[in-house]
């Protein structure tokens, strides 16, 4: 009996805790793509600021109220704009950015395939 | 002929990025949020200061005139250079909500003691997250939320001059 009760115990506390890690690792990684906007080149994971402590709660909040993660960071970039995820989106102040490497990247396909049919 | 026109190819390249590089030094860098106009979750709850009761925050807003919403902490010093114009602007029966940014309880009723209370209301925010959902980055920030949309028409990030309360006044009286 005591075996019994002991081995669901375990159970209890190990499932509890793996679940309690699954939210952190999810919050570190969301953390991790957020700009600390206070410190200069620290993300939100990094950084122990008093506002980036916060933002870690609220993470941990939204994630325990089972948003997305696209939900969460639309939420931030509502409040804080594009600037706070190092992600950039898509635009047309971004466009360049983004284009470059794929025209580079087409261009130098070309001239290797060129070098190759000469040869 | 054919060494020409790489050379030409080659020199209208580094030009054109020579171009692009250029203009992006004259690209402004304004990373701030304080232009950005977002809606506040008015069902969010908070505690009060002074009487421990938990509230709504919709019922601090005045529906038909824009309130003033002012984040401070007795620790801060630029919030200190501040008060006397949110007292100010309390003389002018604007409707200010101040939220008490990780202080302790006992410093902020100190505080407004020794200074006076602009506040028609002062709800805490002892781990900061509140202060997160009005976007704000630290202390003092003040904003003027609309209480029929729920919209912030205006942001201060940092302590408030007088021009601001001149404008603030303005806005105020645009926007009832």
């Amino acid at each position: 009996m005591f075996k019994i009760i002991n081995l669901v115990l375990f159970l209890y506390f190990t499932f509890n805790i793996s679940y309690a890690n699954e939210t952190n690792t999810k919050v570190d990684q969301i953390t991790k793509n957020l700009r600390c906007l206070i410190c200069q080149g620290q993300s939100v994971y990094d950084s122990q600021s008093d506002f980036a402590i916060s933002m870690k709660l609220v993470v941990k909040k939204k994630i325990n109220e089972g948003k997305e993660d696209k939900e969460i960071y639309d939420y931030l970039k509502n409040k804080y704009g594009e600037w706070i995820v190092y992600d950039p989106e898509l635009n047309r102040n971004t466009f360049l950015l983004w284009s470059i490497p794929l025209i580079l990247f087409v261009f130098g396909g070309l001239l290797i395939v060129r070098k190759v049919s000469i040869k | 002929m054919s060494k020409n026109i790489k050379f030409l190819g080659l020199l209208l390249t580094l030009i054109i990025i020579f171009i692009i590089l250029l203009k992006g030094l004259n690209v402004s860098k304004d990373y701030s949020n304080e232009k950005l106009k977002n809606k506040i979750d008015f069902s969010l709850n908070a505690k009060k200061l002074f009487s421990d009761e938990i509230i709504n925050i919709s019922d601090l807003f005045d529906k038909n005139s824009p309130s003033v919403v002012n984040i401070w902490a007795s620790w801060c010093a630029p919030c200190r250079e501040e008060h006397q114009f949110l007292m100010k602007l309390k003389d002018m029966n604007i409707n200010i909500i101040g939220i008490n940014y990780k202080d302790s309880q006992k410093n902020a009723k100190n505080f407004l003691s020794s200074l006076g209370n602009p506040y028609s209301e002062v709800i805490t925010d002892n781990d900061g997250t509140k202060s997160i959902e009005f976007g704000a980055i630290g202390v003092p920030e003040t904003f003027i939320i609309s209480g029929k949309t729920n919209e912030i028409i205006k942001k201060y990030i940092g302590p408030l001059t007088n021009e601001n309360l001149l404008e603030i006044k303005k806005f105020i009286k645009e926007n009832v």
